[in-house]
Order: structure tokens, then sequence, then C-alpha cells
């Protein structure tokens, strides 16, 4: 291995063990590597070209903007100034839920104010994110087992699991809404009066409800799209050994489909940790249903340096959340978490 | 081929007479399952296109079938007299999400192969770098955006659309191409090698058909997700960009504050059903056509 | 040492991200002060962009087809916006902050004008490019004006009323307590008593403060501080909690938007509804509506008379960063124009700004509820005219929702209220 770039982790530790280089056969060669280094770097330009421009930018100029304090009102004329360096400030006030106090200085936000729900929104995104990704996991995993059968009728199962995910969700929000109107269908039907939209916990499960129908799709599709690359032999192997259903699922199944599993939670946990439309449309963020997106959109719209450091914040949470996935559960696609199953064949 | 085979084939064939009645039960098992799935995922959009079918007045009718059924709701969608433009809105997701895919496929199976089969330093960085891109809030990156197009005057256009759509799929793109990459048989790219095909050419005969299935699942996940976009587009289209998100979110009832219900189920139907369609039909031709010629 | 070559695309893409950001170079906080020039362009004449959200009433196009025939060289352009207000409001901040030109003359909600005014973006109206409001409705100047300057010109207004069932309430109630009392005649129909918009959202700060208002309180003072610590202002919210709580609005209420509680209403279920002018023609008009000919309206009740509605309605404002200002100026006049203003009313049925319109036979014919919407607009109050409305009505709507659930006192929900607009205020 070339060794002269210096201290650079060249990759962290595997998951389960020592770490694995996937290397084509017969590696070890220095130019090999640097020839395959030259290659790489031409195959991913596009890629970290196109995320610079459009991620990058806006991220390192949202953080510049953190910096600076949001324009404060000069008395006399009635105009706004601009703030001016504000130091670590936003960033504090949003994690101490500190708010500008009358007499300036700071004080503990009074409720009603943004910057008091900060830990209130953190933990419901929590919520949101381990509620819908775990029904969506097990929804989708038992979705794509059973259209990866044959049987009469299986496209049209395909088609009816995109038909929620087709639907745009602006669409979507919109249509749950109206089921869980008041004097809609879902009360007609379950014969009940829920004031859905009207208190905390109705309130969050029908964002959940909504979410979970929306997304379980691209979970089923996932899986199901690692499933079909497990060569039928396999089963058919295990069938023949007299390995029963349940062995067949944790020793073929899971081991095979965990690296694209394991991709489709990693991106919905994402997804679901920045979720916007669905709560914003169905509950306006009431009843502990904010999540820290909405509240980013509530403060870019009195403020936005303070938001460009409340989604700074967020980031950073949504960060370590990706790093533990990575580091911790084996959410690792350039580690073969398959390998030792494969290797078995 | 060796007795040992034999013997399990016959054994299987006996194993199967007794398994009969199970499997009948596990296919009546399949059957009862594939009905949960139809009517868990239809049922709400089962509403949506009764609603769709209903007069404005009685929008708020809850029985269970179509009532007070009209097709005016799709004839006031599609209507560019005050100003809609539905169809052209149309037409642009389709180009969008079409190009969407296109770029970040190519793009993106470049980066995956890469990621996947190539020995580099500062993978675990690259890789670090491609997922954090998905996690800025999306409602933060509209400002700096608006203000970055505006400067370089492209505010309006088609490809201050499409850039920001490919850059929000490729990172899930290059993951899911990645770790299906990862999964492929190597070892017969490299046969075909010993075949005196080129690498290029080796893989896009011999892995590219057996990823067929992998990557058009990719290209329906990226196609969707540019087709659902609804923030960035909201502030950076112009009447002639704007996809059918914001068309949609144009619709207005005939009063200030009346949610035109109807008028957005209509839409939502007619903006649904195609592309379900569509899917299925480049299911079974190109993804069929494309696995036929894998080399088994 | 060699060079990673496989970097260098990424380098190269750093070093383009630091030269964008350095171009974009913190602008898009879109704080810096004093916005545009206000003395440029002010002679200006050409083609200029009027942006409005969704022309629900189809009145924008044919307004603009009748000027542009009459101004060849100075054509009009309509940016037609999406039809949710939060919506219009961001891509308006977009655009100012970008100093776009192209958005020269913009439809701005009562509730915007003090942000955009004091952010420096719409053209103060005055000496040269003054307007004369004389004949204009008061409160819907006052909503156009920041520390006694206009920055807009009124031009469609909106106030709540009270629909009654007339079937079974001859004479509609004058105060909050004569209502109450009737809400037994509800009881005897089996039908829930009274409704306004009680879910957390905007409409909710349009009744609670028309609930503080119409008691004698305020939310801000003359000198835009927070004033809910008054027994007025707690007279007011408590009506509403207490209504709750014993009843007379429907527990169902806090879901309620416009729409939900129009339908409440229509369907028959309810005795008493405050909303908008634009209820009553659908609610005269649509198949599945049962009240058809069992209602009528009537000015919102107060403490002792007509109560205080908030208002609602847009104006036009000029961006500072227009270059055909006076152009412009001649199109605003023209929308405020009596002539437009009476078009409005019959095509789109939008409450004129000009008070004598109210008073036109042929109007009153169409709209027959012209004249009690007249007495709500006059009795009016502007939602809180403040910078800062954004925080204010997040502090409104997240407290009184509490206190209308329960959940908080009267008390400690106003008290809340004060705290939070006072830090609002003081963020600098």
């Amino acid at each position: 291995m070339a060794t002269e770039l210096g201290p650079t982790p060249v990759k962290a530790p595997a998951s389960g063990g020592t770490p694995v280089h996937h290397a084509p056969k017969g590696v070890g060669e220095d130019n090999k590597i640097l020839s395959q280094g030259r290659w790489a770097s031409w195959l991913l330009a596009p890629t970290i070209i196109a995320l610079a421009v459009v991620i990058v930018y806006p991220i390192i100029s949202a953080i510049v903007m953190s910096f600076q304090k949001d324009a404060g009102l000069d008395p006399a004329t009635g105009l706004f100034t601009a703030g001016g360096s504000a130091g670590l400030q936003n960033y504090v006030n949003w994690i101490a839920q500190q708010c500008a106090a009358p007499a300036g200085g700071t004080v503990a936000c009074p409720p009603g104010t943004l910057g008091g729900q900060f830990w209130s929104a953190t933990a419901t995104t929590f919520i949101f994110t381990v509620i819908t990704v775990t029904l969506e996991t097990v929804m989708g995993f038992w979705m794509a087992m059973i259209m990866a059968r044959t049987f009469k009728g299986r496209s049209l199962v395909r088609a009816a699991v995109l038909v929620p995910w087709a639907i745009p969700t602006a669409v979507t929000a919109q249509l749950w809404l109206f089921i869980f109107d008041f004097q809609g269908i879902a009360n007609k039907i379950f014969n009940a009066s829920i004031l859905w939209t009207g208190s905390e916990w109705p309130a969050r499960w029908a964002v959940i409800i909504a979410d979970t129908w929306k997304t379980t799709p691209f979970m089923a599709l996932l899986i199901l799209a690692g499933l079909q690359i497990i060569p039928a032999e396999v089963y058919e192997a295990a069938k023949v050994d007299g390995a029963s259903a349940w062995q067949r699922f944790r020793m073929i199944t899971l081991p095979l489909v965990k690296p694209a599993l394991m991709v489709a939670i990693l991106f919905r946990t994402l997804d679901a940790l920045r979720m916007f439309d669905l709560p914003y449309i169905l509950t306006g963020g009431a009843n502990n249903t904010t999540t820290l997106s909405i509240l980013v959109i509530n403060q870019v719209r009195q403020g936005f340096n303070a938001a460009a450091a409340l989604s700074t914040i967020t980031f950073f949470i949504i960060f370590l959340v990706a790093f533990i996935f990575v580091r911790f559960l084996g959410a690792n696609v350039v580690e073969q978490s398959g390998a030792s199953a494969k290797g078995k064949k | 081929m060796t007795a040992a085979t034999t013997e399990l084939r016959a054994q299987q064939d006996r194993g199967r007479k007794a398994a009969q009645n199970r499997e009948k039960w596990a296919q009546a098992r399949t059957y009862i399952s594939a009905l949960v799935i139809l009517i868990w995922c239809l049922a709400p959009a089962y509403w949506m296109v009764v609603v769709a079918f209903r007069e404005v007045g009685f929008t708020y009718d809850t029985s269970f079938f179509p009532t007070h059924v009209t097709l005016d709701n799709f004839i006031t969608a599609f209507d560019t007299s005050f100003g809609n433009r539905f169809g052209q809105a149309l037409l642009n997701s389709v180009f969008i999400g079409v190009v969407v895919t296109a770029v970040s496929l190519l793009i993106g199976v470049f980066a995956a192969y890469a990621l996947a089969r190539l020995n580099f330093k500062f993978k675990f960085l690259v890789l670090g770098f491609i997922l954090g891109a998905s996690m800025f809030p999306g409602v933060a990156l509209i400002t700096p955006l608006f203000q970055l197009f505006t400067n370089i005057g492209w505010m309006g256009t088609y490809q201050a659309l499409i850039i920001p759509n490919i850059s929000f799929v490729l990172p899930l793109t290059v993951y899911t191409m990645t770790s299906f990459f990862r999964e492929m048989p190597w070892e017969l790219e490299e046969s075909a090698r010993v075949d005196g095909c080129t690498q290029g050419q080796a893989f896009r005969k011999v892995i590219m058909p057996l990823a067929a299935p992998a990557i058009f699942t990719t290209a329906i996940l990226a196609f969707i997700s540019s087709w659902n976009e609804f923030l960035i587009a909201s502030q950076l289209s112009s009447d002639a960009t704007q996809p059918v998100t914001v068309a949609i979110a144009n619709f207005a009832g005939a009063q200030p504050q009346q949610i035109p219900y109807t008028a957005i189920m209509a839409a939502g139907t007619i903006v649904t059903i195609p592309l379900v369609i569509v899917v299925l039909v480049f299911q079974r031709k190109i993804v069929a056509g494309l696995t036929a010629g894998a080399v088994k | 040492m060699k060079t990673p070559k496989f970097l260098l695309p990424v380098a190269t893409a750093g070093i383009l991200a630091l030269t964008l950001s350095a171009c974009g170079g913190g602008g898009g906080g879109g704080t810096t002060a004093g916005g545009g020039d206000a003395e440029a362009g002010l002679d200006g004449r050409g083609p200029i962009t009027y942006v409005q959200g969704k022309d629900n009433n189809s009145v924008v196009r044919p307004m603009i087809a009748k000027w542009n025939a009459a101004h060849p060289n100075e054509k009009v352009t309509f940016k037609e916006q999406t039809d949710k207000a939060d919506q219009q409001h961001d891509d308006l901040v977009q655009h100012f902050q970008a100093k776009d030109p192209n958005y020269d003359v913009v439809s701005v909600d009562v509730v915007w004008t003090a942000e955009f005014a004091a952010k420096g973006w719409l053209q103060p109206l005055k000496d040269k490019v003054a307007i004369d409001t004389s004949a204009m409705l008061k409160p819907t100047v006052d909503a156009a004006t920041y520390k006694g300057t206009l920055y807009a010109t009124p031009k469609e207004s909106d106030g709540g009323m009270l629909y009654y069932r007339k079937d079974l309430v001859p004479t509609p109630p004058k105060t909050w307590d004569e209502m109450m009392q009737m809400c037994s005649i509800a009881k005897e129909n089996k039908i829930g008593c009274f409704s306004g918009q009680y879910k957390q959202y905007e409409g909710l700060t349009v009744n609670a403060s028309e609930a503080i208002n119409s008691a004698g309180g305020s939310v801000l003072d003359k000198d835009g501080k927070p004033s809910l610590n008054t027994p007025e202002a707690k007279a007011g919210l408590e009506n509403l909690v207490k209504a709750f709580s014993d009843g007379n609005i429907p527990k169902e209420a806090i879901t309620y938007q416009e729409e939900e509680s129009r339908r409440a209403f229509q369907t028959g279920n309810l005795l008493f509804l405050r909303n908008w002018p634009y209820a009553h023609s659908l609610m005269s008009s649509e198949g599945s509506s049962k009240v058809k000919d069992k209602f009528a309206v009537a000015p919102l009740p107060g403490k002792d008379g007509p109560g205080a509605s908030s208002l609602g309605g847009h104006s036009a404002g000029i961006s500072v960063y227009s270059k055909y200002k006076a152009t412009a100026v001649d199109f605003i006049k023209y929308i405020a124009s009596e002539e437009n203003q009476k078009f409005y009313a019959i095509q789109g049925s939008l409450a004129p700004v000009l008070s004598k319109l109210y008073d036109d036979a042929a109007l009153v014919k169409k709209l027959p509820y012209l004249p009690v919407l007249k007495t709500s607009i006059s009795n009016a109050v502007p939602r809180p005219v403040t910078p800062f409305y954004p925080a204010v009505t997040q502090a409104i709507q997240t407290n009184s929702y509490s206190a209308l659930k329960g959940e908080k006192s009267v008390d400690q929900a106003l008290s809340d209220m004060q705290k939070s607009i006072e830090s609002a205020g003081a963020g600098s």
C-alpha cells in the first residue's frame, strides 16, 4: 500500500471485525493502486462536482451566515439594520433555549417563541423517525418478500405498491388531511369522533400513518431489488439441505439482502430526520408535531441567520446518527457485509 | 453431476409430494398477504379517485362509492384560461424527471463502480461526503440556491431545477448501486476478460444485464423523487418551466379560502396513474430485454 | 511526495464552492439595512410586472388587459404566485433579497406591510409619489401605513362577519353575552352554537385578536409594544375559553380552519359562525348546502355593541428596486380607482376599499352583505402592525391554542404571549 499520504485514515474499521479489502484479484502492486486511483478520480468527479455546487456551496454559505446576527430594528428609524457578527451566540441560543431579553442580554425562551421549541422539536423528530422507519422496514420487508414470490397477479401488486409513492407529497398530504378530517372518512369507517389533528398522539399518529403509507413502497422496492440479486440456486440448495423457512430467511435472505436493506434504512432515516411537508400540511406543527425542519422554516421567516445556525445543528445531529449507523450497525456499503454468506456458496 | 446429486434429486421429489399441502397453504397465504397489501396501498388512493370525480359542492360527501360524479375537475385541471398550466407542467415534469434520472444514473453508475470495484485512498471520506449531502435540511438550501442562481442568471430555467434535483437523488443512487455492485458475481467479468473482452465491454455485456433489475429500481426511485420535488421548484421555477407539483399548488378554489380538494385529487389521479403504467411497461420490456441477454 | 491525483476533482470542487460562496457574500441573509434606493427610478416609465397570489376571483387578467390597451408602451405582465399566503410571502422575500428589479408592483397582505417596509423593500408613497387615501376606509389605510408613512395602496379589503340562522334566531345578537344566551336555542335544536377558526394557524391569530379587540383590549399598543396584561385582553380570551369549556363552541372547532367551519354551518350543525364574506356565495349556492335560504349576516358581536373584526385584504406596493416607478405609481392608482374597485366587487366579489361603494345600490343588490361588511371593516382593527409579525403571530397562536384546549390558564397564556412578543422585539 502506498503510505506517503499522511495520517488520514484510509478506511474505517469494518463493522464485523477486520477490514476486508474487496480488492481486485491479485492486488498489491503500487502502480495498480495508483492507476485505479486515477480511474476512480475520473469516475467520481461528476458526482462530486454536482454535489459541491448545489449542496456544499449552500451549506458553506449557510454556515457562514450562522455566525452573523439577524437584523435588528433601529427604534429611531423603524428600519432594520444589519446585525454584525454573532460569534457562537445563535448556536448557544438554540441549544440553551435562550431568547433576547427586553432589557438586553438573554432569558429562558418563553412558551410561544421558536427558541423554546428546540429540544421538543428534536424529540419529536426522533420519535417520528424511530417509529416510521421501524414500521416501514418491517412492512417493506414483508411486502418485498411477498412480491418476490411467483403468483398470479404479482404485477398487479407491484403496480399497487408504487401508487402511494408515486402520488406527489403535496397531494398526499392534502389527501390525508381530508381523510383525517373530523367529518372525514377515517372517522366514518371507524365510527369514531377522533379529533385527529386536535391533540398530541392522534396528531402524531396521523403523521406516522401518512408517512408510513407513503414511503413503505420505497423500502419495499429497494429490498425487492436486493432479493432479486440472490440467485435462486442458493435457495434450492438450502431447501435440499432441509433448511426451514425461518432458517432460510435468517441464514440466506437476511445476510444477502443486508447491504440493500442497510442503504434503504440509512436513507430513510436521513429523510425522516428532515421530515417536513407531511406534518406541516397535516398539523401545521401544532400539538408537538413540530419537527426540526418545520422549526427551521418558521425561523427562516423570522431571521435567516438564526435559521442557518439551526440548520447546521440539525446537520450535525443527522451526521451523528449516520455515523453511528455506518460505524456500529454495519450500514457500510464498501465493506462487504454479505461476504461470508457468499463465500459459503 | 455425481451419484450424490441424483440421490438428492430423488429426495427432493419425495419431499415435494409430502409438502404439497403445505405448498397449497403457502400459496393461499401469499394471496391473502397480496390482498392485504393491495388494500393498504390502494384504499387511500381509491378515496383520492372517488373525490376526484365528485362535484365541488359535494366535496365532503362520505359515501364510500362515487356519488355526484362529474368530469369537471379534470376539465378544470387542464383549463388554461385562468392561468393554470397543468398540461405544460406535466410535460415539464416528465422532461425534468427523465433528464435527472438519466444523468444521475449515468454519473451514479461511474461513481458506484469506482466505489465498489476500485481500490483507492480516502474512499471512506468520499462516501461520507456523498452521504453528507443528504443531511442538511432541504428548506435551508433554498435561500442560498436562490441567490446563486440569481447571480448567474439561471432563475426560472430548466437547469436551475434539474441540477439541484440531480444532487438530491445522487447520494441515494450512488449508495444503492454501490451496494448492488458489491453483490455482483464479478468472477464473470474476469472470465469475460479472459475471453478477450475489454474491461468496459465486460462491464456492459456481463455485469449490466445482471444489475438491470437493481439499476431499474434505482431509476424508478430517482425518477419519482424528482417527480415529487416541490420545495426548490416552487421558488426557482418560472411559469414556463414549473413542474406539476408547483402547478397543483397553484390550483385554487373559486373563493379565496376554499381548498380545491376535488381539483387537487383529480390532478393527483392524472399524475399518478400514467406514471404507474409507464413503470410497468418499462419493467416488462426493458428489464426483460436486458436480462434476456445476460450470460447465465 | 506524489499528488493524490484522484483528489484533484474534489479540490477543484472545493475551490469552486468557496469562490461561489464569496460571490454570494452573505447577501442571503437578507438582513442588510436600508434596502434599495427609494429615490432611484422615480421618473422611469416602461413595461412592469405585477406580482400577486392566485387570482381566485378572475379579476386580475381583465384588469391588466384593460390597462395594457390604454398604455401600449407601459405594459403590465402578470406574475401569478401560488394560492398559499406563506409561499407568496417567501417568494416575495426571496426576490426582494435578490434585489430583483423585475418584481415592480407586488400585492402585499395587510400583515406583511410593516415587515417589508422596515426591511426597506417598499417604496414610501410620499412627496412626489403621494397617494390620496381620503376616500378609503380608514382601517385599510392604517394597515398599509408604517411609522406614519404609507407604503402601499389598499386594493381589496376583508372583514369577519357573523353568519346566523335566521330561521332559528329572529334578531341577531349584538353582544357576545347575548349570543351566549341564545345558545339555548342551539341546544333545543341539538346543534352546535358558535364557531370561528381555532386550529393552530394564522386564522387563530385572527380569531384570538378579534376576541381581545372586541372586549376592548389590544394585542399591541400604539408604540408596537405588547399590551396583553390588561383586564380587557383577559376578558376577551376568557370568552373563547369559557365557550369551549361549556360546549357553546363545539370541541371539534379546535381543528377548524375556514372551510371546516363553513361546512359545519352549511350542513346545519351550527347556529352562529364567524367567517369571511367568501362563505356567503358558497353557502347560498352549493348543492350540498342545507342552509341556502336560512341564514343572514350581522356584524360580529362585541362587548356593548358591534365587535372589532380583524382586518384582512391586500395592498399594492412598489418595490424599491423597480426601474419604472412612475409607471408603477400610475398602475397602483389605477387598481385603487373607483372604476376598478367597482369591477373587482361586481366581477370578483372583492370587498372595495372605497367607502362610497358600500352604499352603491347596484353593488348592494349584487352583494347583499355589503352594509354589514362596511360596519365590520370600519370597526376593524388591523392585526398587530409590527415588523416582527411572524414572531408575534407565532406567540399568539401557540399560547391561545393552549388556553383554548385548557392546558394553560388564561392568565398564564397571556403572560407567555406578552413575554414572547417582548422577546421578539428585543432581538437585535
